[in-house]
């Protein structure tokens, strides 16, 4: 159901709801349904709109992660910025009928080069490090 | 960010004392050189010697105020070292799962 692509720089996650497009489109952009299984939020799924995704603050963090809406076409796509502590990402909505309900792929892309650099930090063992920076960036709900 | 800078960045937190000094900033906000020395165990010009190095890989901060200098942590320079594919992996697969739960509590 989930990949990370190391091409691409990319992470996909694909599954299938047992409900129609027009019902995930509103669970993806109403304000009020994204704040239950994402973020707190004041989007609203008008190009160019620029918003913001909250969680939590954490210290040295505002827990902002900063957004604009690129693409809104109701029931099948879906694309805003997603940009939070130096990571300047793209999340992409796919939405595609099935004989069953709804096809929902979502593609995180932009990870950079420099991931590598995480790579190596991982084989100096560093990984209870990452991990209370994580806490840093915030425990997510 | 450059191989040179990710280096100076893994050099600087190679030193058990420096990634203390780092962490006690991030975790507890800024700091004068007296305060961080008084919970270091190492002398004044050690724990400086420590900031300066920090300072050059950009993970502090430093800021004059009267005759003090206050220092504060920069996780953001961190950023490039996190494996954030990995970590959105986890993040997005927990997400469908919520996404999940809505739609099924959702009005039809």
């Amino acid at each position: 159901m989930s990949a990370l692509n190391a091409e691409t720089r990319s992470v996909v996650v694909e599954k299938e709801f047992a409900h129609p497009p027009e019902k995930v489109w509103r669970a993806l952009t109403q304000g009020d349904l994204i704040v239950q299984w994402l973020m707190e939020n004041d989007f609203q799924p008008v190009v160019g709109r620029r918003f913001e995704f909250r969680m939590a603050p954490m210290p040295q963090w505002d827990g902002v992660i900063h957004s604009e809406v690129l693409v809104a076409e109701p029931y099948e796509r879906l694309v805003y910025r997603w940009d939070s502590l130096g990571l300047e990402s793209i999340v992409a909505w796919t939405l595609t009928p099935t004989a069953g309900g709804t096809l929902v792929r979502m593609e995180q892309s932009g990870f950079g080069a420099d991931q590598e650099a995480a790579y190596k930090g991982a084989t100096y063992g560093w990984r209870s490090f990452f991990g209370k920076l994580e806490q840093v960036i915030g425990e997510i709900p | 960010m450059s191989t040179a800078a990710a280096n100076s960045v893994f050099k600087a937190l190679a030193d058990p004392t420096r990634r203390a000094i780092f962490e006690r900033l991030t975790r507890d906000g800024e700091m004068t050189v007296h305060a961080l020395t008084a919970r270091a165990g190492v002398s004044q010009p050690a724990v400086s010697k420590h900031l300066t190095v920090l300072k050059r890989a950009r993970l502090v901060n430093d800021r004059r105020s009267g005759r003090e200098m206050h220092y504060s942590a920069q996780p953001k320079a961190l950023a490039p070292l996190v494996d954030w594919m990995a970590f959105y992996g986890v993040f997005w697969r927990d997400k469908f799962s919520k996404l999940e739960a809505v739609l099924e509590r959702m009005e039809p």
